[in-house]
């Protein structure tokens, strides 16, 4: 595979090439052994890869598209490599960050202290639609919230022309998914290339699901040595079903749905072949909206009735908590930074990406004024979808938008359209470089932890910066390169 | 265990054995319709056979007459037909699915690899061109998935299960098979001695039990002989009693008191098969016997429902316990 007639992006930064021709230092090992590789052994590979995925059952379902249609995600052959000291910047900068918010997440649902400081307004917190009044007051085993975050990155050229850098695109903190992604493209590649690993330190990610259980064992309620654990789902039709599955085989729990719980006398309890047994602590993937019809969606019938009391009581922990989309909404996002100084007393380590709030009328006269070059997002909008991207979109597609955006302005926020940096990837004609993202879980426990690597994200079509797998999005491993172990001693 | 995944474990083993034992009867019928016979009585052959599938009025609503493409097509690839080999399949593989964190990775993949081949033959009209091999495949995917189940699975109650499944699908099928000459005897009167070789012959070679039979029995073929074997033979695998003997096995390996009385059942039924004389079982018709007993087979199908996976009836009682 012969990288030589790879032709840089105009204007984005490349994760392997620093100018044509010219291989970052850190990614000389792979750009070597990527040169060495006749073509058609990555030809043949690529087959082999996709038939793995298939076998193993990596599907997700695309919400619009028949019940049960089932999906690859495509998978890039071709990693991307993060320096180790790139990584350690990184992964202060996403402690940091987590740490913060889950203050931020103690604090509005205490002694609302960041607010009586002047530093966030009441009304974006307690009039938020994710803020959850029923979470006032409730003491959380360890004040954790979040126990898993998936924090979405990007590196992108700075808007003042200066070098690239990372910035923090948005925090997912409810249910983030994708890790299996992380896990299972690792194997994968390991199981194909083998003799890559051999040259490249590349740290290992597949110690995530232990950590996980460590967090989650820790987090049940007093007095309880050894809980049981539960990975809760809404069933196998959700599009992350594969990896509520995964997480729960990996680390040897109960995969439940809400028809298998029942609440009786404020404790949780499943229905098993040998009559009911107590659950301690529910790592739940079903929104804080289905958890519970007597408290949320009355029509839900994805959760468990008496959920939500016995959590209020203490006789039951959920990861993540309810009520955490309070700090990851994207009208909170721009506060971010803020809350840093304000919890931690510290400089913020990783850049927001600059941030007009619609509702702000002087930020929406110079975001309607700027439309073809910013990226317009729904406030509580997820998935790629209902956003705007001005620099790809017509004329009259930008019109429709700010026809919208006019009518209901809180409901946008805006960004300056970054040029994501592009990696090599593989593609019909050969390799070329495609937008890509990253998705780091950080997991929130008595310590805060960064498994060294993540879910990249890839858009596979020419000159898209939309990276969703419901749009046409890939993935590809992540290495995250260790400093060279001593050779000898 | 989850009653929930107990009752996905023990219906991926009986779809699966469901699968597998269409495939044996739809066998014995194309074979039976390659003799020499009026386009009648073939058409009389199929018809007995969705009867036997209770599936007749499904069958009359998409089709006219009963003729061996139009039976075939619906019993093998249809997907609104969910008795359907293909339906069996996708059945067997969703309820692997929704349990696989229970499953060995190899289970899971057995049934999803399954699944994701069938689509290919049938695209590649496998059963059009050669039904033979087409029925032998699903049969050995059958057997892998059985043989990877025991091979992986962990002694405990998620494999009981999915043996329970498995045995008490095939008590059935099994008594269906036997049955099927019955259904198809409206035209009975055509039937001569000749046929009749032919048609036991075959029902013993979809059981694998054409040399097992000879062995056994070292003699010509009689249908007294064939109901012995397939009903009342413990040491012939896809018996009755066999079967039977299986789900007693495993109904004691996960059931407490409140089971009780599904194992009492299940152990009367036991002891019939164990100590019964053919003579007695043809006495008031094998017909008849054989009816009794799939009633039987599926009152004790709703007992372990209703005892450890999800109930049948009583779903809004278990919302309150």
């Amino acid at each position: 595979m012969k990288l030589t007639d790879y032709r840089l992006a105009k204007q984005a930064p490349d994760e392997m090439f620093l100018a044509p021709g010219q291989v970052h230092e850190h990614c000389q090992a792979l750009y070597e052994w990527l040169q060495a590789q006749p073509a058609d052994r990555l030809t043949q590979k690529r087959a082999e890869a996709d038939l793995a995925f298939r076998r193993v059952g990596i599907t997700f379902a695309v919400y619009g598209d028949d019940a049960g249609t089932e999906r690859l995600i495509p998978f890039d052959m071709i990693p991307r490599v993060i320096s180790a000291a790139e990584w350690a910047r990184l992964e202060t900068g996403l402690k940091q960050r987590v740490r913060a918010l889950n203050h931020f997440l103690h604090d509005v649902y205490h002694d609302h202290e960041i607010i009586h400081a002047g530093v966030i307004p009441a009304a974006q917190v307690f009039g938020n639609a994710q803020y959850r009044p029923e979470m006032q007051g409730i003491a959380l085993p360890g004040r954790v919230y979040c126990h898993v975050a998936g924090i979405d990155i990007v590196r992108a050229a700075a808007p003042d022309g200066g070098a690239p850098q990372f910035y923090v695109l948005e925090d997912n903190l409810r249910v983030p998914s994708g890790v299996s992604y992380m896990l299972e493209n690792r194997k994968v590649m390991m199981r194909l290339f083998p003799d890559a690993f051999a040259g490249i330190n590349v740290a290992p990610v597949a110690h995530y699901p232990d950590r996980l259980l460590e967090n989650l064992r820790a987090s049940a309620p007093a007095g309880i040595d050894s809980p049981t654990i539960v990975v809760m789902t809404p069933g196998m039709y959700n599009s992350a079903y594969f990896e509520h599955a995964f997480l729960a085989q990996q680390m040897g729990v109960e995969l439940v749905e809400g028809q298998d719980l029942f609440v009786d006398d404020e404790t949780v309890y499943m229905r098993t072949t040998r009559g009911r047994r107590r659950v301690d602590v529910i790592y739940r993937r079903v929104d804080d909206d289905y958890l519970d019809p007597l408290a949320f969606r009355p029509e839900s019938t994805l959760g468990v009735p008496g959920l939500l009391s016995a959590y209020r009581a203490g006789r039951v922990s959920l990861a993540n908590a309810i009520g955490t989309g309070i700090a990851d909404d994207k009208s909170i996002y721009p506060y971010v930074p803020e809350m840093i100084r304000f919890y931690l007393g510290e400089e913020p380590v990783l850049q927001n990406v600059p941030t007009y709030q619609c509702r702000d009328p002087e930020s929406l006269a110079y975001v309607l004024a700027n439309l073809a070059s910013l990226v317009v997002k729904e406030v509580h909008g997820a998935g790629g979808y209902g956003m705007l991207i001005g620099p790809t979109s017509t004329r009259d597609e930008i019109e429709q938008f700010a026809q919208r955006l006019r009518a209901t302005p809180a409901a946008y926020i805006a960004q300056p359209t970054l040029a994501l940096s592009t990696s090599p990837t593989y593609v019909e004609s050969g390799v070329a470089p495609r937008h890509i993202d990253l998705r780091p879980y950080v997991l929130c426990g008595r310590e805060i932890s960064v498994v060294p690597g993540g879910l990249t994200r890839v858009a596979l079509r020419e000159g898209s910066l939309v990276v969703n797998s419901s749009q046409g999005g890939g993935t590809k491993d992540t290495w995250v390169l260790q400093e060279a172990l001593p050779k000898e001693r | 265990m989850l009653s929930r995944t107990a009752d996905h474990l023990f219906w991926m083993a009986r779809y699966i054995e469901r699968a597998e034992n269409t495939a044996r009867i739809l066998d014995v019928n194309v074979q039976r319709s390659l003799l020499p016979q009026p386009l009648a009585t073939i058409e009389a052959g199929w018809l007995g056979t969705l009867e036997m599938f209770e599936l007749m009025p499904a069958f009359e609503k998409q089709h006219g007459s009963a003729s061996s493409d139009a039976v075939l097509q619906f019993m093998i690839r249809d997907r609104t037909n969910p008795s359907s080999i293909v339906s069996c399949i996708y059945a067997a593989r969703e309820n692997a699915r929704a349990v696989r964190g229970s499953l060995t990775t190899e289970v899971f993949e057995t049934h999803n690899l399954t699944w994701l081949e069938i689509q290919r033959l049938l695209d590649e009209r496998l059963p059009e061109r050669d039904p033979g091999q087409f029925f032998d495949w699903v049969k050995f995917r059958s057997h892998l998935s059985r043989g990877v189940t025991i091979g992986t699975m962990l002694r405990d109650e998620a494999l009981h299960f999915t043996r329970l499944g498995t045995f008490l699908e095939r008590a059935d099928n099994t008594a269906r098979l036997l049955d099927v000459r019955f259904h198809g005897s409206r035209t009975a009167a055509l039937s001569t001695a000749r046929d009749d070789y032919y048609h036991w012959a075959a029902v013993l070679r979809s059981c694998s039990a054409f040399e097992i039979y000879r062995k056994a029995y070292s003699d010509v073929i009689t249908p007294e002989r064939v109901a012995e074997l397939l009903i009342l033979r413990s040491d012939m695998p896809r018996s009755l009693c066999a079967s039977i003997d299986e789900v007693c096995t495993n109904l004691d390996l996960v059931g407490d008191e409140r089971a009780r009385e599904t194992r009492r059942q299940a152990g009367l039924l036991r002891a019939e098969l164990k100590y019964g004389r053919i003579e007695d079982i043809l006495e008031g018709g094998l017909h008849a016997w054989l009816t009794v007993f799939l009633a039987r087979v599926a009152a004790l199908g709703l007992r372990i429902a209703n005892d450890f996976l999800l109930p049948i009836e009583a779903d809004l009682q278990v919302q309150s316990q």
